[in-house]
């Protein structure tokens, strides 16, 4: 079953002299699958991301053929809908925890919130449940936890927090931005597994966003690589290294591997790109 | 911090939470009394160090040498100048602020009338100021660019830029001359004095501790005027400084974050942005407040209002130290107790200053 459905995304950023196109008309379909979504900084992957949640700063213009969530056009839908189905329907786990989770608010009573919103007002189950998905994003001592403040706790159990938020009303679509990059290093992988182990078991549809490729090849059905606002190849996760777009065969170069290290790595030629902008 | 598998730092804590609580109860107490002994010796050297001589102040400028010699012995200025401090510093602390030669009476004795008619006019309008510049601060900054935003602004540049003084003059010539609905000069109306207890020394508490209904109401027939008009100068800066700081929560991650969560318009701006603001609300709040005690001469004076502004500007004016040294001293204190509440509401407020 198609979740969500995008024909010809376009996202346009006021500037100076009247607007920067960072989305130039993207198209894809999402299912209860895993869809990655990569591409360098700038390349407006967050911009897409925001712009299915309609959560981009006023003024920013968000236009497409087609925005349909389950069906439902979200850019015709009206302001209070788009309040129902965020966190309900479809959420985001935004990157940094440190900046993303509200400092003077106890982790647990900004997991309860999304339950009391969206699925029933009672403190008691609320805090059943939350405490129920603090354990599920294996929290040792969720008891404890519930309690603690943001700055309490490390970047990884925060971003832990933030899944067990997102995910505690049930959505049908889980966007991440860019979900570990803020993480350490020896973290990044036991987060996504949980994220992965959790939409899998609900049946939603996930849309990784992350510049990683390597990240994005292991946890995703599919990948869509964005440059320059534009889509410039779709593959199967384990055809990457057969990817035939000069844009991605130089991405793949550049991802150093430790069998075969070199002195250098390869960098993108970007004026060879530049000549395929012109022919999408 | 914590690691990653969940593990406290409670095992790290060499400290009781008793004993943590009394070394910063004691920390507290000896920062308060070293603010104090530094507060005495300010006002002690103040006092020395303006170019007002205090033999002239009390003798006036025509008396003979003889006369200069005795008065400047009795002032005790022929000491040491240590000497000099330990006797002011003992004396004040045994609550002896010596004489005002302007007023003929102890200056704590004035400082009593002065400070509760300065306090209930402050508090009073830090009320009033809070509870209107607050929300119309959070409405703008949550509106930035839009019809609202500019409505507030133009209200802030008017509390700004209007003089009190010419204010205060308008509306008494408007309300109490013409229409004669408000008081005139002073606090109460004469009729009254004398007619209730003086429990609190704030005119409209003493009046409703004694159930005079009747007095409240004159009282506070003379107390709107200046009221609102210092209340509408902390409005302009508090709406000011609170649309600014919404300004910058509303771009913060957070925000992005509890719109994701699907929450109303109302509950990201006071559950959650509005939530990151407060102690910033209660630095400016209370520096507003403070403010007031000593800066509002000049609406004091308009209306007549016995406080500590026109106390301590009448002092300055005819060199009555006694009266400066007194109401400075004071001014530090509430100050003092100010920085207090503030750190005691920090704490309160935001979990990472405990």
């Amino acid at each position: 079953m198609t979740l969500l459905d995008i024909e010809n995304l376009r996202v346009r950023y006021p500037d100076t002299h009247g607007y920067y196109e960072a989305v130039r008309g993207i198209s894809f379909r999402l299912g209860s699958e895993r869809l990655g979504l990569v591409g360098e900084s700038g390349s407006g992957k967050s911009s897409v991301g925001r712009a299915i949640m309609r959560l981009l700063p006023d003024g920013v213009k968000i236009e497409a053929d087609r925005l349909d969530l389950e069906g439902e056009d979200i850019l015709a839908a009206p302001e209070k809908r788009m309040l129902f189905l965020r966190g309900k329907t479809m959420s985001m786990i935004l990157q940094d925890p440190r900046f993303s989770l509200n400092p003077l608010v106890p982790v647990g009573r900004q997991i309860m919130e999304v339950y009391l919103e969206h699925v029933k007002r009672d403190v008691t189950q609320a805090r059943a449940r939350a405490l129920e998905m603090l354990a599920q994003v294996r929290i040792n001592d969720p008891e404890r936890t519930f309690d603690l403040y943001p700055h309490e706790i490390s970047g990884g159990m925060g971003q832990r927090v933030m899944i067990a938020m997102m995910l505690i009303a049930g959505p049908r679509l889980v966007i991440a931005d860019e979900p570990t990059s803020a993480l350490d290093v020896t973290v990044r992988r036991s987060v996504l597994e949980i994220l992965d182990k959790l939409v899998t078991e609900t049946g939603a549809g996930l849309l990784l966003i992350s510049h990683d490729l390597a990240v994005v090849s292991q946890f995703c059905d599919r990948v869509l690589i964005l440059y320059k606002g534009r889509i410039v190849e779709e593959i199967d996760a384990r055809d990457l290294a057969r990817a035939r777009h000069p844009y991605t065969q130089a991405l793949l170069a550049s991802i150093p591997d430790m069998r075969h290290p070199r002195s250098h790595l390869p960098m993108l030629d970007r004026d060879a790109i530049a000549c395929l902008d012109s022919t999408p | 911090m914590t690691d990653d598998i969940g593990v406290t730092p409670a095992g790290l804590r060499k400290w009781s939470p008793s004993a943590l609580r009394a070394g910063r109860a004691i920390g507290v107490l000896s920062s308060i009394a070293l603010t104090l002994m530094g507060l005495l010796l300010l006002t002690f050297l103040l006092a020395r160090f303006l170019p007002a001589d205090p033999v002239y102040a009390i003798i006036g400028d025509n008396a003979d040498r003889d006369t200069y010699e005795r008065v400047y012995r009795e002032l005790g200025l022929d000491q040491p100048v240590y000497q000099q401090f330990f006797t002011y510093a003992l004396k004040v602390v045994t609550g002896d602020l010596g004489m005002s030669h302007i007023t003929g009476m102890p200056v704590v004795r004035d400082l009593l009338e002065v400070v509760p008619a300065t306090l209930e006019l402050a508090i009073v309008a830090i009320i009033l100021g809070s509870a209107a510049g607050i929300p119309l601060g959070v409405l703008a900054g949550t509106n930035q660019n839009k019809p609202i935003d500019h409505v507030v602004r133009i209200i802030g540049l008017i509390g700004y830029s209007t003089p009190a003084f010419w204010a205060g003059m308008g509306i008494l010539i408007i309300f109490y001359a013409q229409l004669g609905w408000i008081g005139g000069a002073g606090r109460q109306d004469p009729y009254f004095f004398g007619e209730v207890p003086t429990v609190t020394r704030l005119v409209t508490v003493d009046a409703l501790l004694a159930g005079r209904v009747d007095i409240f109401l004159d009282a506070l027939r003379y107390l709107v005027a200046p009221a609102l008009i210092l209340a509408y100068n902390a409005l302009a800066y508090i709406s000011r400084m609170t649309r600014s700081f919404m300004l910058e929560q509303m771009n913060q991650e957070y925000v992005v974050t509890a719109k994701a969560k699907g929450l109303s318009r109302g509950k990201v701006i006071w559950a959650h942005a509005f939530v990151n603001i407060r102690v910033q609300l209660v630095t400016i709040v209370a520096l507003t407040f403070g403010a007031m005690l000593e800066g509002a001469v000049l609406v004091e004076t308009v209306f007549a209002w016995p406080g500590l502004g026109q106390y301590l500007t009448r002092g300055l004016m005819f060199r009555d130290m006694n009266v400066v040294l007194g109401s400075v001293l004071v001014i530090g204190i509430f100050f003092i107790i100010l920085n207090m509440l503030a750190d005691f509401a920090y704490r309160q407020l935001d979990p990472r200053t405990r």
